[in-house]
C-alpha cells in the first residue's frame, strides 16, 4: 500500500507550504489535487490513510478533494488525440503510433488548499465556526 | 475575523521528495558523478547484473553502490564481495527508496570515501515495479529490468515503470528456449509505452548481451561530459568538465547500516 508512503510525502509537502505563514498555523479544510490516471496512486486509498495519518496533527480534520485527470495521448503520426486502453494498449488507434507525447494523465498536483489563518490566538470555536460556513 | 483563504498551489504532490531529490542531484552534479537507479520487480535480476556489470567497470571506473532492501543487507553483501564500496539502506515496511533515505545513505558513504572521486554511483531500488517509478532519488538515468520470466504483458501492466525508464534491461534471456514467452512482443509491448527509451537483452548468469549494455553505460557517462546538457529524457543537469582523472577510491573494508527511519527527515 504505498499510498502511506505517497500521503507521507504530501504531508512534508504541505509542512512545507506552512513554514511561510509562521509563526501562525493556517487551519486547512480541504486540499484540492489533481491525480492522473497515469500514475501509481489510487485516490480511495489516498483519501483512506490522509483521514488516518493526519490525526492529532496540525491538518487534522482536513480533507483531500481529488479530481482523477484521464491519461490522454496524442499520435505523432497524424496528430490526433486519443484515450490510451490502460493495461491493454498504449499505441494509437488511428496510426499504431506508440506513445510519444502524453497531454494529461501524469498529474499528481496539490491544485489548491482551502484554508483559515487564526487572528484570534487559535481560538477553535471562531475557526470551527468558520470551517463550518465554508463547508455549508 | 478568520477569512476563508484559497492557495492557487500547482505543487507537486510529491514536492517535498522532489526538493530533496534535486538537492540530490545538485551534489551528485557537483560531484561530477553520474548517478544511476536500478529499479525492477523482486527477483528480476539487479543485483546478480550488478554482480557481473560492477567487476567489468571497476577496471577504470570509480563507483559506489547505494543498496536497498527493505530488511535485509543480503544484497549488500552480495555486493560487497565484488569489491565495491556499498551502503545498504534497509526501508523498512517503505517498498522503495525515497530521496531522504538517498540522502542518508549518502551521508554515511562520504564518512568513508570522497564521493567526488567517483564516476558512478549505483542505486540499486528496492524490487518493486509501482512506487520507485514515482519517488525520483536525484538520479540522472532511470534503469529499469524485467526478466522473461515475468510475461510480455508487464509493461502494459506497469506503464509507468517503464514510461519513465532510460533504459530496459530485458534479463534472464538464457532461459528463453524454456520459456513461452515472446519476448519480440515484450519488446513491442516496451515500446508501446515508451518509444524512446534503449532496450537490450542480457543474461547475467551466461553473460550474453553484456557488452552492449556496458557500452550503453559508457556512451551515457561521456554524454555526462557534453558543454551543451541534454533533455531531462535524456540525461539531465550533464555537466562540462573534464572526465580524465584517475579515480581509485578507497574500499572500504565494511559498510554501514543505514535505518531508513533515522535519516527520514
Amino acid at each position: 500500500m504505498h499510498e502511506v508512503d505517497m500521503t507521507k510525502c504530501l504531508f512534508f509537502s504541505m509542512e512545507e507550504w506552512k513554514a511561510q505563514y509562521q509563526p501562525l498555523v493556517p487551519i486547512v479544510d480541504v486540499l484540492h489535487l489533481q491525480v492522473g490516471d497515469f500514475t501509481c496512486v489510487e485516490p480511495e486509498a489516498l483519501c483512506f490513510t490522509w483521514s488516518a495519518m493526519v490525526q492529532d496533527t496540525w491538518l487534522a480534520g482536513s480533507e483531500l478533494l481529488i479530481e482523477s485527470i484521464p491519461l490522454l495521448a496524442r499520435c505523432l503520426g497524424c496528430g490526433s488525440s486519443y484515450s490510451p486502453l490502460a493495461e491493454q494498449a498504449y499505441q494509437s488507434p488511428c496510426c499504431n503510433h506508440p506513445m510519444e507525447q502524453i497531454l494529461s494523465g501524469r498529474e499528481l498536483k496539490i491544485r489548491s488548499v482551502d484554508y483559515f489563518l487564526p487572528t484570534d490566538n487559535g481560538d477553535p470555536s471562531v475557526a470551527s465556526v468558520a470551517r463550518d460556513s465554508v463547508l455549508a | 475575523m478568520h477569512m476563508p483563504l484559497e492557495d492557487k498551489l500547482g505543487l507537486n504532490l510529491l514536492a517535498a521528495n522532489q526538493h530533496q531529490a534535486a538537492h540530490n542531484r545538485e551534489h551528485f552534479d557537483a560531484w561530477k558523478l553520474l548517478c544511476l537507479n536500478v529499479m525492477s520487480s523482486p527477483g528480476s535480476g539487479k543485483t546478480s547484473l550488478l554482480e557481473q556489470t560492477l567487476p567489468h567497470l571497476s577496471q577504470d571506473l570509480s563507483m559506489a553502490v547505494l543498496e536497498g532492501d527493505m530488511t535485509t543487507q543480503l544484497d549488500a553483501e552480495r555486493l560487497e564481495a565484488v569489491g565495491i564500496p556499498v551502503v545498504p539502506i534497509t526501508t523498512g515496511r517503505a517498498c522503495h527508496l525515497d530521496a531522504a533515505m538517498v540522502a542518508g545513505g549518502l551521508r554515511l558513504l562520504k564518512q568513508r570515501l570522497d564521493p567526488a572521486s567517483l564516476d558512478l554511483l549505483w542505486v540499486e531500488n528496492v524490487g518493486n515495479l509501482v512506487c520507485p517509478a514515482e519517488f525520483e532519488v536525484g538520479e540522472h538515468l532511470k534503469v529499469a529490468l524485467l526478466s522473461v520470466t515475468e510475461g510480455d504483458d508487464k509493461p502494459l501492466k506497469y506503464p509507468v515503470m517503464f514510461r519513465e525508464a532510460d533504459c530496459v534491461l530485458i534479463t534472464k534471456i538464457d532461459l528463453l528456449p524454456y520459456l513461452p514467452i515472446d519476448v519480440e512482443k515484450l519488446e513491442l509491448n516496451i515500446r508501446q509505452v515508451n518509444p524512446r527509451c534503449s532496450i537490450f537483452r542480457l543474461s547475467a548468469s551466461s553473460g550474453e548481451g553484456l557488452g552492449p549494455w556496458h557500452q550503453w553505460l559508457r556512451q551515457r557517462l561521456a554524454l555526462n561530459l557534453q558543454p551543451d546538457p541534454l533533455p531531462k529524457t535524456f540525461l539531465s543537469n550533464a555537466k562540462v568538465e573534464s572526465y580524465g582523472r584517475n579515480k581509485n577510491t578507497e574500499l572500504l573494508s565494511s559498510h554501514a547500516l543505514v535505518s531508513a527511519r533515522e535519516q527520514d527527515h
